[in-house]
């Protein structure tokens, strides 16, 4: 046993596999702890793209420190985009009275200067829409903006109309450190305005506990009664294949879905769905490992191990159970990745575990597809999610390989 | 090799063995009868697929008896609970051909043997006590139990494997043993030795050996009578001289005939 994880851990598949499990479930065991919200804690109200957010008002109220770089010009490029100054050169062409050579989109000075010399909202605009002139306005008031170096002048109602409290200089900064409030979103907000991070974070562990729940279950199952069917043959072996089969037969998902309708929605928790998951995932187990039984069953050390008088109980798991216990192992990891799996379709559904007090990955993706997450170029929502499953997955199936490469020596390349 | 006959241990009336049904029904022992006595080595040559095993199997219990009856010390043998199995079985043991699978890899060589003297009653003995035993079943094998305990299986040789299985039956001391080719996975040296400790372990707790064997040569060094298979029914049976020496069956003497002989010519007339 000993020699044989020795040999899965010099095996690059698995390790590859197992160092990315690990990650992923770290990850999903530490940031939880670490975030400053629940998973489910509305932060903020909808699609809120990734980054660190601060509050304006803190900014406005903090010192700042004067600093010899004018911010202006970059508010100006984040305000002049290619579009606005293509806008620019055609109004003054038009309304100005300013010749096209004369204008140099790539100098910004001197087209800031024409436009600002030759720009005037009263004057008649023959052929514009009302709309197209507000833009023009909207632009100039923006230009006018970022270009003010003399500073914004900070004011607070007061009993006679507004009070001047502070003038903020043009090149003042603030560091961002000093910022209090802030908040900082990795991954964004989701449609309810939750931090995707947490969330992400979270429904990996549930979703990995669901996992392991129905893989273990299923595994047990499939383990039990193929261990019996193989062993005892006979009327036992009869029924039992006979059940397999009938099992395997009928698709397990729509047993599922089934199963998962008939109970209510709230009463649904994800130790429930993994149950439910892994009471209908045993099959495969089961046929797998009767017929690795059914070779065993007549090997000469079960024949002596019966001629010593041993227990059938104890025949099963000291003479068969070791022997099949490498391929149980492995079955048990593809269990659990199907399991994760099964979870994500039937939440994708809308059949998962109750919406109102847990999250896991199945669910992220149903709501992100609910509130057209996609439509709206809300990536965040749900591409972190999808690479999760695929990570999660991906990795349990190369320590399969690698398991697989470990037992089965003539697999090894 | 003529030794007096003790009493009967082991006798079949018309046992038959039928695997599958229909179509895919295959008699594997066809109403064989045999009488095995006392501290008897008796042969059972045939060759491969001729029921040989099959009847070994059944004397064992491992499989059912399909028709027929079996004497057991004079009484129709009764294994019908787990109790009375494992009271059989202290009385019948066998050793198989293939020293390799016959242990189980997981456990090691100390709980085999411990195993052995539990069975016989050596539940309660001190540590003291068992390791002697095992010491002395081991030395009656020619191997040390100091350099096998702690040991795997797979740590041993076929020859090895196969002693300690003696040494197991050493210590289980049964009235019958069964040995379904155990010299056919061993080298020639190991064979020797292997037969010898068997016939040394028949004189000394009197015990009845069930050879099954395609080797009629092996059958004619060791036993006292030889019952010869064909098809699943015994063709030809008797005292071992009379068998080989002076054959009747057909069958037999195609048998006898192609033993590979180091001097003169092989006798291909009679292979059908």
């Amino acid at each position: 046993m000993l020699h044989q994880l020795k040999q899965a851990f010099t095996n690059p598949k698995f390790l590859v596999g197992f160092v990315l499990f690990m990650l992923m479930l770290l990850i999903s065991l530490i940031y939880p702890l670490l975030s400053a919200f629940e998973p489910l804690d509305m932060v903020t109200t909808g699609f809120t793209a990734p980054g660190t957010y601060v509050s304006i008002a803190d900014v406005a109220n903090s010192d700042g420190i004067g600093m010899n770089v004018d911010a202006s010009a970059g508010r100006l490029a984040s305000v002049l985009k290619d579009e606005d100054r293509e806008k620019m050169k055609d109004w003054m062409v038009r309304f100005g009275g300013v010749a096209e050579g004369d204008i140099d989109l790539s100098d910004t000075e001197a087209l800031l200067e024409k436009w600002q010399a030759t720009y005037d909202p009263a004057v008649p605009q023959k052929g514009l829409r009302n709309a197209d002139k507000q833009a023009f306005v909207r632009l100039d008031k923006d230009i006018k903006a970022a270009t003010n170096s003399d500073g914004l002048i900070l004011a607070a109602k007061g009993e006679d109309g507004l009070e001047e409290v502070k003038t903020i200089a043009g090149n003042t900064y603030v560091r961002t450190g000093d910022v209090v409030s802030k908040i900082v979103m990795p991954l964004g907000a989701d449609n309810f305005g939750a931090d995707v991070m947490t969330k992400l974070t979270s429904s990996i562990a549930v979703s990995l506990r669901i996992g392991l729940l129905a893989g273990v279950i299923a595994t047990l199952i499939g383990l039990t009664i193929g261990l019996l069917s193989g062993f005892l043959g006979g009327w036992v072996d009869n029924f039992l294949t006979f059940l397999t089969n009938i099992f395997t037969v009928i698709p397990s998902f729509v047993i599922l879905i089934l199963i998962a309708n008939a109970i209510s929605g709230t009463a649904r928790s994800p130790m429930l769905v993994g149950l439910i998951i892994g009471l209908t995932a045993w099959p495969w187990t089961a046929r797998s490992v009767r017929s690795q039984v059914l070779s065993l069953r007549n090997r000469d050390h079960v024949s002596l191990s019966k001629l010593s008088g041993h227990s059938l109980p104890r025949i099963i798991l000291q003479d068969i159970l070791p022997y099949v216990a490498s391929y149980v192992v492995m079955a048990l990891i593809l269990q659990i990745s199907s399991g994760i799996l099964a979870e994500a379709q039937l939440s994708m559904l809308g059949l998962g575990p109750d919406t109102t007090t847990t999250v896991t990955l199945g669910i992220m993706m149903n709501w992100a597809q609910k509130f057209s997450a996609v439509l709206g170029g809300a990536w965040w929502a749900f591409v972190p999610v999808v690479i999760s499953v695929a990570i999660i997955t991906f990795s349990l199936n190369l320590m399969n390989t690698g398991l697989d490469q470990v037992f089965n020596p003539q697999l090894r390349d | 090799m003529a030794r007096e006959l003790g009493k009967s241990v082991l006798r079949g009336e018309n046992i038959t063995k039928v695997f599958g049904y229909g179509k895919t029904r295959t008699e594997a022992v066809k109403q064989v009868n045999f009488d095995f006595h006392e501290g008897e080595v008796i042969s059972i040559v045939g060759e491969s697929g001729s029921g040989k095993t099959t009847i070994a199997r059944m004397i064992l219990g491992l499989i059912t008896i399909t028709d027929g009856t079996l004497y057991f010390n004079g009484q129709p043998r009764d294994i019908s609970s787990g109790h009375k199995r494992k009271e059989y079985w202290k009385n019948i043991q066998a050793v198989f051909q293939d020293p390799f699978s016959s242990f189980n890899m997981f456990n090691k060589i100390d709980d085999l043997l411990i195993d052995c003297i539990n069975m016989t009653g050596g539940r309660h003995k001190s540590q003291e006590e068992k390791f002697e035993m095992m010491t002395e079943a081991c030395s009656f094998v020619n191997l040390k139990y100091a350099e096998l305990t702690n040991k795997y299986p797979f740590e041993l040789s076929g020859g090895q494997m196969q002693r300690l299985m003696i040494a197991r039956i050493f210590l289980l001391k049964p009235k019958i043993l069964i040995a379904d080719e155990p010299t056919s996975m061993v080298d020639a040296c190991s064979r020797a030795t292997i037969l010898d400790m068997l016939l040394k372990l028949r004189d000394e707790i009197d015990m009845t050996i069930i050879f099954i064997t395609h080797d009629i040569g092996l059958a004619y060094y060791v036993s006292d009578s030889v019952y010869i298979m064909e098809h699943g029914a015994f063709v030809e049976a008797g005292p071992a001289e009379d068998v080989i020496i002076h054959p009747k069956a057909a069958y037999t003497k195609r048998l006898i005939s192609d033993v590979p002989k180091i001097y003169g010519e092989w006798d291909l007339s009679t292979v059908g």
